[in-house]
């Protein structure tokens, strides 16, 4: 069968396929429901408005939880908690991860040895043991946890930083920017950084898609974020009981947390299309 | 990337006279793998030690070997950062044992009960000999045998994912291909999205999805998947129908997109466009240009897939209430239990690791170019 490649897709609205538009409405919807969430939400975060576990009704969208707290306002100050924890996760993850395998990439020799086989030994631990077994040890804050996911999350962002580095550091323009005489801040800033910006943009995307899905299974187990706080995945834990009777509150905060998961992942989807066929590619891997 | 095909195939490596292999070895060894020369580097000013000779005689097991060696190293230095990265953090355990209003006394007393008052050295050398031989130490919580927990809880785990994986492996292979198959119509399509949506479900969202349905409402299926000792085969398999079900669903999706793409991969380089020019079928194309390329691939999914799938078990433990390793380390992190959390991350970890070598080892078997890395 013939391969052909695509027609290379210029920049404009027209251009964004029908999945990505619905991705980018879903994610601007969570990230005003984060914004806005004291004026939005009908009633407070911890407060007692009636009996547990209502159905839904008018006054209550969503029905109320566990302690009878409503649960629609929960779920929009859930957004704000979970999507802030994830999202300085992200960043630190990625700050930290660029920062050390372009320094790897460009420096080389045993800096570049020390660090990869430091990377190695990470991510022969699987993160959410590694996770456990961190958590286990430190005192629960907030700040540790971002710190502790930031941190296991850099390791694949190292992996494909290093990688995407490489390729572009043997290129004409870095043995230029090298014979004038640049230095490797320059070199990583002005050379490197511009030319890896597309895929490490997809990448950013889908590391954040994980670290929703991560901080959420962790605070499902107890060890994430801590009540009374409202977030996604500790609703899930808070309201699990009622699943055998029948009530179905424990869905509700599982189903945000999948339907921003999913929004986030038809992004870059399209992301990593129209990276692959800017590059030339068959665009179909 | 390298030319494909067999450009870098046995000998190009050696064309250069460097350190091509002596005839004699090559008579020497008469079996398969020695007709692939080594790529060891040259030992001709040097005389050979015994390593150098084993690996051009035996390049093969030598290559097997290193990788062998590379995992217990690595396990090895996974059990020090568990057990070192526990004593560097912050955070006291007796203070935590014992709460808030502990007297500096009690503290004192806890300590050299749990042992923690020797040395570090000394409490890692005895942890490490322990583990080697089966012994995890007791409980902080419960003052039971760590192992003697785990070794009935290991069984639970390994059974839910081995019956997982005896499901989900041939099922994403197949619907892979037909993914490939169809590329770019309709099926690939409904496949993509449908994966798509499933690698963004949490694992305990699938798992209470199944619940209510089909363990409340429709009544079929058991809840919580509660195992015992003398159940029959047969009642064990329904009580972790559900539980099994959220594995693979969970693991389908990851398994089949990166079966797509390791065949498409494949599928897509020149020398298949070459084949299919000079009008080979497309039978042909696949069974002897494809396939061949294709197994190393698509093994190391399922090999990462397996790995994957031995920590998905946690969550899904947690959420079934089904007795197994994961629940076990879940529990113990909550109350700071170390010796049970250190064991637990051992095992899991030690798992891990070992798939991904038996990853490695099947592709290089299937792939003789990995055996000449660059």
């Amino acid at each position: 069968m013939p391969f052909k490649t695509q027609p290379r897709k210029t920049f404009s609205l027209n251009a964004i396929p029908l999945s990505a538009m619905i991705g980018l409405a879903g994610i601007a919807i969570a990230l005003i429901c984060a914004l806005f969430a004291p004026w939005l939400a009908p009633h407070g975060e911890t407060e007692v408005v009636g009996p547990i576990w209502l159905p839904m009704s008018s006054e209550y969208l969503l029905g109320t939880d566990n302690l009878g707290r409503d649960l629609l306002s929960r779920l929009i100050f859930g957004a704000r908690t979970t999507i802030f924890v994830a999202l300085a996760a992200t960043v630190i993850s990625f700050s930290l991860g660029m920062l050390l395998s372009f320094t790897a990439a460009v420096t080389g020799g045993f800096v570049d040895q020390g660090l990869s086989r430091l990377n190695d030994l990470m991510m022969a631990i699987p993160t959410l043991i590694f996770a456990l077994v961190v958590l286990a040890v430190l005192p629960q804050n907030i700040w540790i946890l971002i710190i502790v996911m930031a941190i296991l999350d850099s390791t694949r962002v190292f992996r494909i930083g290093r990688a995407v580095a490489l390729d572009v550091a043997v290129m004409e323009f870095v043995e230029a920017a090298r014979l004038r005489g640049e230095g490797s801040v320059w070199i990583i800033f002005r050379e490197i950084l511009p030319n890896t910006l597309s895929p490490l943009l997809a990448e950013f995307g889908l590391r954040f898609a994980f670290s929703i899905l991560f901080l959420s299974t962790l605070s499902f187990l107890g060890l994430g974020i801590q009540p009374p706080a409202a977030d996604w995945g500790g609703m899930v834990k808070d309201n699990k009981d009622g699943i055998i009777f029948g009530i179905s509150a424990a869905l509700i905060p599982g189903t945000a947390i999948a339907t921003l998961a999913i929004c986030v992942n038809l992004v870059v989807d399209w992301l990593m299309k129209r990276t692959s066929s800017l590059k030339g590619g068959r665009g179909d891997v | 990337m390298a030319a494909p095909g067999s450009a870098s195939g046995p000998g190009q490596a050696n064309d250069t006279g460097a350190g091509g292999p002596h005839p004699r070895d090559r008579s020497v060894s008469g079996n398969a793998s020695a007709s692939h020369p080594t790529a060891a580097p040259a030992a001709g000013l040097v005389s050979p030690g015994p390593w150098r000779r084993f690996a051009r005689r035996q390049p093969l097991a030598a290559l097997i070997l290193k990788r062998l060696g590379l995992s217990v190293g690595l396990l090895f230095a996974v059990s020090l950062m568990i057990f070192g990265g526990v004593e560097a953090l912050p955070g006291d355990f007796a203070t935590t044992y014992l709460g808030q209003s502990a007297t500096p006394q009690a503290v004192e007393n806890i300590r050299k009960d749990l042992g923690l008052d020797r040395p570090v050295t000394e409490r890692y050398l005895s942890w490490l000999g322990g583990a080697l031989t089966g012994d995890f130490g007791t409980s902080w919580a419960s003052r039971n045998s760590v192992s003697e927990q785990i070794g009935k809880r290991l069984g639970n785990s390994l059974f839910l994912a081995a019956f997982a994986a005896a499901i989900s492996v041939p099922l994403a292979i197949a619907l892979g291909m037909i993914a490939v198959q169809f590329r770019n119509r309709l099926p690939d399509r409904i496949i993509n999205v449908v994966s798509l949506a499933a690698i963004s479900l949490p694992e305990f969202f699938v798992g209470y999805l199944l619940i209510l349905f089909f363990g409340v409402k429709f009544g079929i299926a058991t809840f919580p998947a509660t195992v015992y000792d003398g159940m029959s085969f047969s009642d064990r398999v329904s009580a972790i129908a559900l539980p099994t079900a959220t594995l693979v669903l969970v693991v389908l999706a990851h398994m089949m997109r990166m079966t797509r793409a390791a065949i498409l991969n494949v599928m897509s380089s020149p020398y298949v466009e070459t084949a299919e020019l000079k009008g080979l079928g497309a039978f042909r194309i696949i069974a002897r240009h494809a396939a061949p390329n294709a197994v190393a691939p698509v093994v190391n999914v399922v090999a990462l897939n397996l790995a994957y799938l031995v920590v998905g078990v946690v969550v899904v433990e947690v959420v079934f209430v089904y007795p197994g390793m994961g629940q076990y380390m879940v529990d113990a992190v909550t109350v700071r239990d170390m010796p049970v959390v250190q064991a637990c991350g051992l095992i899991f970890a030690a798992f891990y690791i070992f798939l991904n070598m038996a990853a490695d080892i099947i592709a290089i078997l299937a792939n003789p170019r990995l055996r000449h890395p660059r």
